[in-house]
């Protein structure tokens, strides 16, 4: 919200720098978000009066010399300009000036002529026609001939203004005007707020035949429409060309300018129709029928429907509903009489058909956050107002007011002194309470502990009761006299997390200490996201909750999965040349919810390591470890049919007989379409991994219970077994545990194929341990489990001891 | 005899200066000391001398071979110590070679705020709460006091799965659900990822937040920055303070923005500060008692306090991260950085 100063001081006696009341306004709950100097950037620039002015022959310049008051009675200054003349006041440009955009000004001879500055145009200081009259001439800006020479050209043509760019909030839009602004400021210094004029005559004339009606009520609670005769469409008046101006808008013509002034200035939009082009002189605020057209005054067409609100009259849309005007009945050179609406609009439905259509403007902006009636009263006022004070129309009796039956009174309540302070925790005296509330403009009678409260009608955000108030006053007061007290009253509670919660934070950690890195990624991809891992199209991962309005299509599935967002961290972190690492994250996956149900979310435990160091082995061994660590035990099955993993390098983990998750390298053919150098691709040793963490968790162990250590050594014996190539190691272990209860541990050493083996065959050597607990073993004994595993081993795998 | 040991002594002593290695040790015991050395040697010569004058000369033979031992003795220690220490020279290393490590990863930065924080409320008595991520209109507005129409639905942005369920933009539903299943005393934080449709230099479509929710009898405005100035104090520096000011969220009213005094240059201004001394960190307020009636909480009986907290906010000023894109990029080489914290 852009307020400029000089505007607000119209409305409110301020006797403050613009950098006090920014402080002010900071206090009571509006952020300046700038204090944009209108005239910023310039120094030195002084009124000049032109003493002598000598044309220097062959040339178009001319000698001046110029009295600049106290910077120098008679300085040489040379000009180009055509329409300098002796006893000009112009702006002059003293040696060391600055102007906007930064330009310096020194002295130094234009065609060997000295020269000490240089005399400005308007457009050299920053003006235009709006700003300030005859901005725009060609040439030297003349000034008035009152203007004293020396006095800063900022303080002549009011570029010594500045503009407040104010932060709203949204629960504020009373406050979304320069009247609503100075309500607040006026408030906060206790001053009186002068209200803009809105009395006006009407004549006794009607418009014959004029007709307006509202059929869609719950869109639009309220339609006010005035009609305004003999229309003389001219220039508006200076004050006015400049109000808007410091607001951005360039004046078009007296009545446009009258609806866009209403605007800034009451914060109520308005719009006026030529009444000539309202067919069957009517005015009926209906829903769009389906497929129904309009053309704004942009010119864009719009195909409606029956979301969109419309202003139609007897036959066709003159306009969007609190967006914009039609192009048919527009303001134009010719009008004679036109019709002033003003009206309120449901915000949402502005809000919805702006989306929908793609079409907003500065009355739909207003609209969205919301009108009071009060401002749509005041705001055809104000506008009737100034037809008469600018002398361009006749004010007919024609005038029409469309309610939907709200109250016209400001909302009426009780409220108790106590309960307000008890909501801030300190004690406001209650004369201060009265004070803030009356300079907010809110009607109190007490009675002991009770007020009796009527809000401002622009004050719909005020609800019923104290809390509303406290903020009121807590604002007004100042948050300085909040005294901070630590949960005085509240009762003690023991907190911290939930065990889970405790063994989520470990997981991770554990993570950490096989060497990965948490990562953190977003919740949403692609489906190309899944495609680039070829993962099938009739799997049940496919079918993927979608985000109906994503920013990208990039971003438009929720994952179902974690793999492919490891995948695209992996390979990020190669094109930036991170050529080795460990990755992980915890995170949610999203799945439809079954028959009605909601959506459901589950925690993932996703990793990936990549780098010539990695193999299949070394994961495992990374995940073995966690396992260890977490008390649960996996056993692998090998995992042919994941689609992005190598079907004979990727395994099942498997859990008391359940899977929990898969890991393995990389599928080859998801590697050769990887978006990474040609060469350099088959070299990558990318492996990942999913597991569902929630049923991992399920098989972990809660607490640690001590098992008695054995007092006796461990006997070892290495065991070395020739097997057929395709007999696995997995299966070779679990027979050798199974076929004695001693053995304690078996560990794999060495592999060896070779001559002496055979084709087809391999040597496997194990480390193998036997415990008994209470007593010693003898290697008699030993010997005989030994005899026991190799009978074992015999017959159900064809293994032979080497 | 006598001669004999002389020249016994005088060859001893050149062997012994001969003496290298444990092999010349070796043969040198032989020589002298062993079974046909030249001790055994005289002491066979001994029958050769007269009775009378054998003990003195078998004495004599004796001491020689004592000093021999004592001799050999040394030499011994000595060669262990010259071989200890040749196989020390053998078996060094170069200690600048690098170590052998398996290095340990890192929690991402995020996660080591979102921990602190944890701690610093979880020590105030707060219980952990992580609610959905998906969400229905009910728990994410509606019962939050933001009506159908109200703007703040505009003010962020939210990505909708269906009518029914949408990604929360905020980890204030999280409220409800405490609240709807559990009476006060309450004291709870809700920590997690939420989503709007945002993208930019400084958004991210999801960032995280963690909400605090505080209901229990006679909870002020006084209480909400009473507690946070704790919470600031932990987390970055004890001499920090707040600073509250007017603001606006549905669910709390009074709603206020909370500042802190900076802690990188005190509060005299510095770039950090935009040189205003104070650095916006956090929204809160009293919870709005439609709130609290929205979950069966009698509002004339309880009232709370609310916060919400950017945690990428306080990470990136925790940190001195200056580009939000930094913590999900996920770059190794920031992310390793983090092992120290």
């Amino acid at each position: 919200m852009k307020v400029p100063y000089s505007w607000l001081k119209e409305y409110v006696e301020i006797d403050l720098t613009p950098e006090e009341l920014q402080e002010k306004l900071f206090s009571c709950g509006f952020e300046v978000e700038e204090l944009i100097p209108l005239g910023g950037e310039i120094s030195r620039v002084v009124v000049g009066e032109v003493l002598a002015c000598e044309p220097v022959e062959g040339t178009h310049l001319a000698i001046c010399q110029v009295n600049c008051g106290e910077f120098g009675e008679k300085i040489q200054i040379v000009t180009g300009a055509p329409n300098v003349y002796t006893g000009m006041h112009t702006p002059a440009a003293l040696d060391g000036a600055t102007l906007p955009g930064g330009v310096k000004i020194a002295a130094k001879p234009l065609k060997g002529i000295p020269s000490n500055g240089m005399m400005c145009s308007g457009e050299e200081l920053g003006l235009n026609e709006d700003l300030y009259p005859g901005a725009e001439v060609y040439g030297l800006l003349d000034l008035p001939k009152d203007t004293v020479p020396g006095t800063d050209i900022r303080d002549v043509t009011g570029l010594n203004d500045c503009i407040f760019d104010i932060s709203v909030t949204a629960n504020r839009p009373d406050c979304q005007s320069i009247l609503g602004i100075a309500r607040e400021v006026a408030a906060v210094l206790g001053k009186e707020l002068k209200m803009p004029a809105t009395d006006y005559t009407m004549t006794e004339t009607t418009v014959p035949g004029l007709e307006i009606r509202v059929d869609a009520p719950d869109l639009c609670p309220r339609y006010l429409g005035h009609a305004v005769r003999n229309i003389t469409v001219g220039e508006s008046p200076r004050w006015m060309r400049r109000h808007l101006a410091l607001c951005g808008l360039r004046s078009i013509s007296n009545v446009v300018d009258i609806t866009n002034y209403v605007l800034l200035e009451i914060g109520q939009p308005m719009h006026a129709f030529d009444m000539d082009q309202l067919q069957e002189r009517k005015i009926i605020v209906r829903r769009a029928v389906n497929g129904e057209k309009i053309q704004t005054l942009d010119e864009k067409e719009f195909t409606l429907n029956s979301e969109n609100l419309v202003i139609c009259d007897g036959n066709r849309p003159v306009a969007l509903a609190g967006i914009m005007g039609g192009l048919n009945s527009e303001i134009t050179e010719e009008t004679t009489q036109l019709l002033f609406e003003a009206a309120k609009f449901a915000r949402d439905n502005v809000r919805k058909t702006s989306r929908s259509l793609g079409q907003s403007s500065d009355s739909s902006a207003r609209f969205e956050k919301g009108i009071s009636e009060y401002t749509t009263e005041l705001g055809m006022a104000r506008a009737l107002h100034l037809i008469q004070e600018l002398n361009c129309g006749e004010i007919t009796s024609s005038a029409f007011d469309c309610s939907a039956g709200a109250s016209r009174e400001g909302k009426r309540f009780t409220a108790s002194l106590k309960r307000i302070n008890a909501i801030l925790g300190i004690e406001v005296p209650a004369e201060e309470v009265l004070r803030i509330l009356k300079n907010l403009n809110f009607e109190v009678a007490r009675e002991g502990d009770i007020l009796q409260v009527t809000a401002p009608r622009y004050r719909e955000d005020i609800e019923v009761g104290e809390p509303d108030l406290a903020e009121e006053v807590i604002r007004e007061y100042g948050y300085g006299h909040v005294t901070p007290t630590f949960l005085k009253a509240a009762t003690v509670t023991s907190g911290g997390k939930t065990p889970a919660q405790m063994r989520r934070d470990r997981a991770a950690r554990l993570m950490c200490a096989q060497g990965y890195n948490e990562i953190c990624t977003l919740s949403f991809y692609a489906d190309a996201d899944l495609d680039a891992l070829k993962i099938p199209e009739d799997v049940p991962e496919r079918n993927v909750l979608r985000i109906q309005n994503p920013i990208s299509e990039k971003l438009a599935i929720m994952r179902p999965l974690l793999a492919p967002s490891m995948l695209n961290i992996v390979v990020e972190n190669l094109k930036k040349g991170n050529h080795e690492g460990r990755i992980f994250e915890i995170s949610n996956v999203y799945l439809p919810g079954q028959e009605g149900n909601a959506p459901e979310e589950r925690a993932h435990l996703g990793f990936a390591a990549f780098g010539d160091a990695e193999d299949f082995f070394t994961v495992k061994g990374s995940l073995e470890a966690l396992g260890e660590s977490l008390g649960i035990q996996f056993s692998v099955e090998r995992a042919e049919d994941v689609s992005y993993l190598h079907p004979g390098i990727a395994a099942y983990l498997v859990c008391e007989g359940e899977r929990i998750g898969v890991f393995g390298k990389l599928a080859n053919e998801v590697t050769a379409e990887l978006k990474l150098h040609k060469d350099s691709k088959a070299n990558y040793q990318i492996y990942l991994g999913e597991i569902d963490y929630e049923r991992m968790m399920s098989h972990a162990a809660l607490s640690v219970r001590y098992r008695p250590i054995s007092a006796f050594a461990p006997v070892v014996r290495d065991l070395a077994l020739t097997v057929a190539e395709e007999i696995p190691c997995g299966a070779l272990m679990s027979e050798i545990t199974r076929a004695c209860p001693s053995v304690s541990d078996v560990e794999l050493f060495d592999v060896y194929r070779g001559e002496q083996i055979g084709e087809g065959k391999k040597s496997m050597a194990f480390k193998i341990r036997f415990e008994a607990g209470d007593k010693a073993l003898t290697p008699e004994e030993v010997d005989r489990f030994i005899k026991k595993i190799l009978g074992n081993l015999k017959f159900k795998l064809g293994a032979e001891i080497r | 005899m006598e001669q004999k040991i002389q020249a016994l002594r005088e060859e001893m002593a050149q062997r012994i200066s001969q003496i290298q290695s444990k092999e010349t040790l070796a043969s040198f015991w032989q020589d002298f000391l062993g079974k046909k050395g030249s001790i055994a040697g005289l002491m066979k010569g001994l029958g050769a001398v007269p009775k009378e004058d054998r003990p003195a000369m078998g004495k004599f033979i004796n001491d020689f071979k004592v000093q021999v031992e004592e001799k050999y003795a040394a030499l011994s220690e000595r060669m262990e110590q010259m071989e200890l220490q040749a196989r020390n020279r053998r078996e060094a290393v170069d200690i600048t070679l690098p170590g052998v490590k398996r290095p340990t990863g890192s929690l991402h930065p995020l996660t080591l705020v979102k921990e602190e924080m944890i701690q610093v409320f979880a020590g105030m008595g707060f219980d952990i709460f992580e609610g959905p991520e998906i969400e229905d209109d009910d728990h994410n507005f509606t019962r939050l006091n933001v009506p159908k129409d109200h703007p703040s639905r505009d003010m962020q942005d939210t990505f909708y799965l269906d009518q029914e369920w949408l990604l929360r933009t905020q980890t204030s539903g999280g409220q409800i659900r405490v609240m709807d299943r559990q009476k006060p005393p309450i004291k709870v934080l809700v920590p997690g990822r939420v989503f709007r449709s945002d993208s930019d230099a400084t958004h991210s479509p999801m960032f995280h937040q963690m909400e605090g929710l505080v209901v229990d009898k006679g909870i002020t405005l006084c209480d909400l920055q009473g507690m946070l100035d704790r919470f600031v104090q932990q987390l970055f520096d004890e001499n920090v303070r707040t600073r509250l000011r007017p603001s606006y969220f549905p669910f709390t009213e009074p709603s206020v923005e909370v500042d802190v005094s900076c802690f990188e240059c005190g509060g005299k201004g510095c770039s950090l500060c935009k040189h205003t001394g104070w650095i916006e960190v956090l929204g809160g307020g009293v919870v709005h008692p439609h709130v609290l009636e929205n979950c069966g909480i009698d509002p004339s009986v309880y009232s709370g306090i609310a916060f919400g907290i950017g945690i990428e906010r306080i990470t990136m000023l925790k940190y001195g991260i200056n580009n939000i894109g930094l913590l999900f990029e996920n770059d190794l080489r920031f992310l390793e950085q983090f092992k120290e914290a």
